[in-house]
């Protein structure tokens, strides 16, 4: 086991949260945070696999691709942010209806 | 061997940091401390880039994920309780939680299977994979820059942030085209700190956005962190108030918009007739086509995470002029 593993292990915590708080949670704002965390988890984890190239320095193509990934998770989540707001302004409520309510 | 210890200690604290940050972010009933939360809980990935050696991607994280994201969500979080103070209906606040429903029970036990199941693939990878840091290395010499990062991100790999930066546009057409959100404009004056604070960070900012420009040809930097750092000068001059005029709002706010992925689309049409590739470079020309790549990217990624921030508040804008 080496440091890579550990953030990769981390990451892998990381990702199980997102996603449960994705699928239990039904405001829809702590269901972008969900995202956002599950999507740390991955880039977390794809900088920490490429860390396991042997030599000195880490693989430098998983960290390009991480960096456009941050840049279109923010964009992402600006788009997400209106969405939920136009769903409140005409519903009233930012919360995705429950099944079992109804 | 002490200092390998120490720095055992260190990664371990880390990233048991980061788990119960995002914990408490995603369990926490109060969804304003939840976003502060989500602030912390980025500014500790920096931290986990710069411990595994990726610095540039430590750069995009404190301005991006911690900074911009968290200013957005907030802005849209004071949306949300201004729609809950005007309607009836609880728009900011949770429901009570009605104890675990059947669902919750079965993901709770098909989660940690999955967990179990990842951490298993993840610890049966070989530990040497090169991957392709040997080719990078190799052909570093012909992108016309030093830093490798900044190569794959602009030479090698360069249709990536080509499209990267038609998904920024595309999300910023779909804010606009959803009417953004609910305006409200601040009848109050900036409080004075920020006021000043404002006034003495904007050249800063501007001119730390130039030096990560310059500096991402050898060294961690480059266009997105740049581009990142000008949209924070933006969201801190909307803030104090200082938006911009109803004139420039329209074609010039567009043509910013539109001048990074316009050049890219230009290089890489001019590279597919010369070189018979999509945006092959010819490595004569590399360094100077990097540069005017990024120049144009930096602007519009700036302009366009800025007018994220903005949202739907052009429309006010328009009608005050």
């Amino acid at each position: 086991m080496s440091i890579a593993h550990l953030y990769a292990l981390v990451s892998v915590g990381l990702i199980s949260l997102g996603l449960y708080a994705l699928i239990v949670h039904a405001h829809l704002l702590r269901k972008i945070l969900a995202i956002n965390v599950m999507g740390s988890g991955i880039f977390l984890l794809l900088v920490a696999l490429a860390q396991r190239t042997g030599t000195a320095l880490p693989d430098p193509v998983p960290h390009a691709m991480v960096i456009t990934g941050i840049v279109v998770a923010v964009s992402a989540t600006a788009l997400a942010l209106t969405l939920m707001l136009k769903l409140s302004a005409q519903t009233g409520c930012a919360e995705l209806p429950d099944k079992e309510d109804e | 061997m002490e200092t390998m210890m120490v720095a055992w200690m260190l990664d371990s604290l880390l990233g048991l940091g980061l788990l119960w940050l995002a914990w408490r972010c995603l369990a926490c009933p109060n969804l304003f401390k939840a976003i502060v939360l989500f602030v912390a809980f980025g500014l500790l990935m920096a931290l986990a880039w710069v411990r595994l050696e990726a610095p540039d991607v430590a750069l995009a994280e404190a301005a991006i994920g911690a900074g911009l994201t968290g200013a957005l969500l907030m802005v849209a979080l004071a949306q949300l309780q201004s729609i809950e103070t005007n309607g009836d209906a609880a728009g900011a606040t949770e429901k009570e939680e009605r104890g675990i429903r059947p669902l919750q029970w079965l993901l709770l036990i098909v989660l940690p299977l999955i967990a179990t199941g990842l951490g298993y693939i993840i610890l049966s990878f070989p530990p040497d994979a090169p991957g392709l840091s040997t080719a990078v290395a190799t052909h570093l010499e012909a992108s016309g820059v030093s830093n490798p990062v900044t190569a794959v991100l602009l030479n090698f790999r360069g249709y990536d942030t080509l499209l990267e930066l038609i998904v920024l546009l595309l999300a910023l057409l779909g804010v606009w085209s959803l009417g953004g959100t609910v305006p409200q404009q601040a009848a109050t004056p900036a409080p004075l700190v920020l006021e000043t604070l404002t006034r003495l960070l904007v050249p800063v900012l501007i001119l730390t956005a130039a030096y990560l420009l310059w500096v991402g040809a050898h060294a961690p930097g480059g266009a997105f962190q740049a581009g990142s750092v000008l949209a924070a000068a933006g969201v801190l001059l909307l803030l104090i108030g200082r938006h911009p005029r109803a004139a420039l709002m329209a074609l010039p706010l567009r043509l910013i918009l539109v001048l990074g992925p316009a050049t890219f689309l230009v290089i890489a049409v001019v590279t597919m007739l010369i070189e018979d590739a999509l945006l092959k470079l010819p490595p004569e020309h590399a360094g100077k086509l990097i540069l005017l790549l990024e120049t144009t990217a930096m602007l519009s990624i700036g302009a366009t995470l800025a007018a994220l921030f903005l949202g739907g508040r052009r429309h006010t804008d328009k009608e005050h002029s």
